[in-house]
């Protein structure tokens, strides 16, 4: 360490003298900072091992002398004497301070030369606190400058509960989220967690920067004592429940689960944790079965339609699809079966209905389609009902390229004429039109519609002998 | 643009001397590596190079830490040494060199800054191209971006001169305008003593307004983004825009001669416009015709170049027009507008849920569910409690599970909450803030406003008169305010912020307003009083959004500028829109 100091109070005398010609010149390098007697990380770990191992190894990191030496004959890495570099034509040591410089950046130089010798980029001016760095108590606020400029700083010398709160404070009160980081890294590193913890939870800012931290670096276990600490139990819970996320495989996945069941979520909450859990298992059992059925290539349907993925941490709706897809016959008692996950998960009518629909018209099952709306009164009658309105179901229908027939039943259940007329026109659904105009003694509409239908087909007849009828009265 | 500037004003400052800035910086850092012959897209796998020095250039991120460590480690247990360079942008952050120190690099690895974070993405649009602000400030409550803010700020006021006047509002506003303060009196004398170019800045917090930001764009730029996603000024239109079977990167800004003329014009006059332009482009090409030798001559060396090159934006502008009709005939765009109007008029609130319901039944987009649901909830200062659990029970069977910790963060940051059971906080506070002390009050006060802080937009829609009232058909060829950019159905909350302070030159008379909007300790405006600002620099606004802005509210601005004989700059986080919101909320990436 003390050889290395000397190195540097060397270097630095040379340094000095063309570091003033080259007046303020921003530090590109931060590592590099030389104005540091004592070399330390910002962390408060002194680099010299750091150092004297690239020096050993490579010579390529500019903290010694030597390595200077070498590097100035083999690159322009990091030294002030070389600059400014006269081969460059981008020189930006000039640059950044507006000075005009003949031959290079005539045009940016004239842009600004009514601005001499000033700097344009950030950081670049070195006020009061510059002069401090050698001295060796920087007071919280010198450190928070040092800090926010990005330079090598020690922290080692805030001991006390007391200093290391001001200095928490300090950086606080200065907005940078940088340097708060910065100083909850020391704090977390020379505190007892109670202690860290117990400060924190009065200050809110600092708080949020440590849990956002801790978060980014994954630290796990300290982040859930935390949440522990201030008995934020909701996103304890939540936060553990996150890590679900990184487990691949379905089996552990599954049984992490089943880990966070019991977590302190809200009551609602609860429910869908445990949903989550019961959905995967589900999915686990009919993935293995399905595969197992697909490779065989003795299932019909399998062989018809390949499974495009894995149904595995599918969304249950979709798992609602599949298994209308796939296994829409299969008795209740089966878990493939759409009712028993209807039951299980308690899906809405509304919302099983649209997704048999759309299952079953995919296959062009419109037997299946038919049945999912006739209901049979106690008296026997059938009727048809749809608990999504019948408009979507002609919508649905027609997406998955239902033939005129089928669609032509359903427009006609719908219930508003417009919106029926509207639909039907839209697909085509001619008888639909036609019986509506008449049964609405709507002449004119009926004429207009005449001349969109094709010359010489029945439509065109039909509407003719609508039109010649004598026992309609129309209302136009 | 059918509506020209005024002929009085201001000239907007050059911005590429920022471009040349960043460009020669990098270069200069560049430089100092030898031979840098290849970038590669850091991703997570191992780098392919076998080069002798490998140089990053990152974000400062923790995952970006430790993919340069364990590559630096495999080379160590591979006994292979190379230099390693990690050049951070737009600056480093302790945190990084904890990780390097932590994974055993720290030393080999070294470090430089490039403080690249103003990218001019157009002659009015300084982008600072941190999409990853909102989500850190909004959600996490992280601060690590203000200083970047504040060394914008302060490297524009030294190219462009002193701010005479500054208006803001938002928590991140005040501590990014604080922290800029800091650092112009540590440099002091910089901008002393230089004329102001921009006699106005304005800074607000996206959460001042997220309802702008969640509405359907459909002003032409700002579909286009909703649309194809515009990234760093560019965009990717695929095969069904161009109608061949490559995509073409095409460059949208003031240089593209058509795109500029539609760019703040409403969807529904561009396809007339479009088809006018190509029109008198017909009749350009058609004069050819009945030339004489010299006059072909002339034709073909003056002219054609142009006219070629117009035709070639014009088809690609039509080709995005029609594939944006397709998209959005096919999701019925006319009925998802329909219910965003009723959400921000306030009107057919169980027609608006259920249509809601419907969308997240029929799985349809996963963040467009979640927008309207953000929309409904902030229009009405939360859901229901019915609502929300049957809504959010739907969206969790439909799209999947673990978007249970996507409403945990829509709800910490105020996007999507639930209100109070019989809901009369505000009623219950009065009453408690007069039974005990001031100070217990303001305790009081502030534990309920960190139980919900209200939006209040229907109270604040009406004392800023954001829906204007319309007799007869709103005309989007003639825009008359700012609403045109949302058909006429609202004026932007932020926008019009914007305009009231300008006018009043302070935050004067708008203090319900600041109240409503939860800033009361929050709004500031701050003026120099040695005026020596030009009558021109006054009429020059550096608008500064932290969170982002959307293109509809540059547009509005325009518009508002083109009006009164002001011109807006933007300088901007990142640019925004409701899908890139909700993005930065979910847990679960798509």
């Amino acid at each position: 360490m003390d050889k290395l100091t000397q190195v540097h109070t060397a270097s630095h005398c040379q340094l000095k003298e063309s570091k003033r010609a080259v007046n303020s010149l921003r530090d590109f390098v931060d590592d590099e900072d030389d104005d540091d007697l004592e070399r330390v990380s910002w962390s408060g770990e002194p680099v010299g091992s750091i150092s004297w191992s690239i020096k050993e190894t490579a010579g390529n990191s500019g903290s010694s002398q030597e390595g200077r030496e070498q590097l100035k004959s083999r690159n322009s890495f990091s030294t002030y004497a070389q600059l400014p570099k006269p081969t460059s034509t981008y020189s930006l040591s000039s640059f950044f301070r507006g000075r005009t410089r003949p031959g290079s950046f005539q045009s940016l130089s004239d842009a600004l030369s009514d601005v001499p010798a000033k700097s344009y980029a950030p950081e670049l001016g070195r006020p009061k606190g510059e002069y401090r760095d050698y001295s060796n108590d920087w007071s919280p606020s010198d450190t928070v400058w040092r800090l926010r400029k990005g330079k090598v700083c020690s922290l080692e010398r805030f001991r006390s509960l007391q200093d290391k709160l001001r200095l928490l404070e300090e950086a606080v009160s200065v907005h940078d989220g940088n340097v708060i980081t910065a100083v909850l890294i020391f704090l977390k590193r020379t505190l007892s967690k109670e202690t860290l913890f117990r400060e924190l939870e009065v200050r809110q800012v600092a708080l949020r920067h440590l849990i956002h931290f801790l978060k980014e670096i994954g630290d796990q276990k300290l982040l859930l004592d935390l949440f522990r600490f201030l008995d934020r139990t909701e996103e304890l819970a939540l936060s553990h429940y996150r890590e679900h996320l990184n487990i691949q495989d379905p089996e552990k996945r599954k049984e992490f689960l089943k880990t966070c069941i019991g977590l302190p979520f809200s009551a609602e909450d609860s429910a869908h944790i445990q949903d989550h859990y019961t959905l995967l298992e589900r999915q686990i059992i009919i993935e293995a079965n399905d595969r197992h059925l697909e490779s065989a290539g003795q299932t019909e349907i399998f062989r018809k339609h390949p499974r495009k993925a894995s149904i595995l941490n599918m969304p249950l709706v979709t798992t609602l699809f599949y298994s209308c897809f796939y296994h829409y016959t299969e008795a209740e008692g089966t878990f493939s079966s759409p009712v028993n996950l209807k039951k299980t998960f308690k899906i809405p009518d509304k919302q099983y209905v649209l997704t048999a629909l759309a299952a079953r018209a995919k296959l062009r099952a419109w037997h299946d389609v038919d049945a999912l709306f006739t209901t049979k009164n106690w008296l026997g009658y059938t009727k048809k009902r749809a608990p999504i309105g019948f408009h979507r179901v002609v919508e649905i229908l027609h997406k998955n390229s239902a033939p005129v027939q089928i669609l032509q039943e359903y427009v006609n259940l719908v219930e508003d004429v417009d919106t029926k007329l509207n639909l039907a026109t839209k697909f085509k659904c001619h008888d639909v039109v036609i019986d509506t105009c008449r049964d609405l003694k709507d002449r004119q509409q009926l004429l207009a519609y005449r001349s969109k239908v094709d010359k010489g087909s029945a439509e065109e007849e039909k509407i003719d002998a609508i039109l010649n009828s004598s026992q309609i009265r129309w209302k136009n | 643009m059918a509506f020209p500037h005024r002929p009085d004003a201001p000239e907007l400052p050059d911005f590429s001397m920022l471009k040349r800035l960043a460009r020669d910086q990098l270069i200069y850092l560049l430089e100092q590596q030898h031979e840098v012959d290849k970038l590669y897209k850091v991703e997570n796998k191992p780098a392919l190079s076998s080069n002798e020095q490998l140089c990053f250039l990152v974000r400062p991120r923790i995952k970006n830490m430790r993919y340069v460590a364990s590559l630096v480690n495999a080379d160590k247990l591979a006994g292979r040494t190379r230099k390693y360079k990690v050049i951070f942008s737009p600056q480093k952050f302790h945190a990084c060199e904890m990780v390097l120190e932590e994974e055993g690099v720290y030393g080999d690895v070294s470090c430089d800054e490039w403080a690249f974070s103003l990218l001019p993405l157009d002659v009015d649009l300084l982008s600072m191209e941190l999409p990853e602000f909102f989500r850190d400030y909004f959600l996490e409550g992280d601060q690590r971006w203000i200083n970047t803010v504040a060394q914008a700020l302060h490297l524009l006021s030294t190219l462009y001169g002193p701010f005479p006047n500054c208006y803001g509002i938002g928590r991140c506003t005040k501590m990014s305008y604080e922290l800029w303060r800091k650092l112009e009196e540590e440099e002091d004398g910089e901008t002393k003593g230089r004329r102001p170019e921009i006699g106005h800045v304005f800074l607000l917090d996206r959460d001042v307004d997220f309802v702008t930001a969640l509405c359907s764009q459909v002003v032409y730029e700002g579909l286009v983004d909703d649309t194809f996603r515009i990234k760093c000024g560019s965009v990717d239109f695929g095969p069904e825009v161009t109608s061949s079977d490559r995509s073409l990167k095409v460059l949208l800004n003031a240089e593209d001669k058509v795109f500029n003329e539609i760019r703040n014009e409403h969807f529904s006059n561009v396809f007339g416009f479009l088809s006018q332009k190509a029109r008198n482009l017909q009749a350009q090409y058609d004069r050819r015709r009945g030339m004489d030798i010299k006059q072909m001559k002339n034709f073909v060396s003056q002219e054609l170049k142009g006219l070629k090159q117009e035709h070639r934006l014009l088809s690609v502008h039509i080709g995005a027009c029609e594939s944006i009709m397709k998209k959005k005939t096919k999701q019925d765009f006319q009925e998802l507008i329909k219910t965003e109007h009723a959400l921000l008029e306030g009107f057919s609130i169980r027609e608006s849920t259920s249509y809601i319901e419907e969308h997240i039944d029929r799985q349809v987009s996963p963040l467009e569910s979640l927008r309207l649901m953000c929309l409904l909830s902030i229009t009405e200062n939360g859901l229901i409690p019915k609502d929300y659990r049957s809504l959010k029970t739907q969206y969790l069977q439909s799209y999947g599970p673990e978007h249970l910790l996507t409403f945990s963060n829509l709800r910490r940051a105020g996007l999507l909450t639930e209100q109070a059971p019989g809901d009369t906080l505000t009623a219950v506070e009065s009453k408690v803030s007069k039974l005990v002390t001031d100070k217990a009050a303001g305790k009081i006060t502030d534990a309920f406003s960190s139980l919900a802080k209200r939006s209040n937009f229907r109270a604040i829609s009406k004392k800023l008169n954001l829906i204007p009232r319309v007799d007869g058909e709103y005309d989007l060829k003639v825009p008359r305010d700012m609403a045109y950019v949302f058909s006429g159905a609202y004026v932007p909350l932020s926008c019009r912020l914007i305009e009231q302070v300008l006018e009043r030159r302070s935050w004067q008379g708008l203090d319900e307003v600041v109240r409503l909007l939860n800033c009361s300790e929050l709004a500031f405006t701050d003026m120099t009083k040695e005026d020596k600002a030009s009558s021109e620099s006054l009429r020059l606004i550096l608008v500064v959004f932290l969170g982002g802005c959307t293109f509809s509210e540059v547009s509005a601005l325009r518009f508002l500028g083109r009006e009164r004989g002001y011109r807006f700059i933007f300088l901007t986080t990142a640019v925004t829109n409701s899908a890139r919101l909700m993005e930065a909320m979910s847990e679960v990436k798509a």
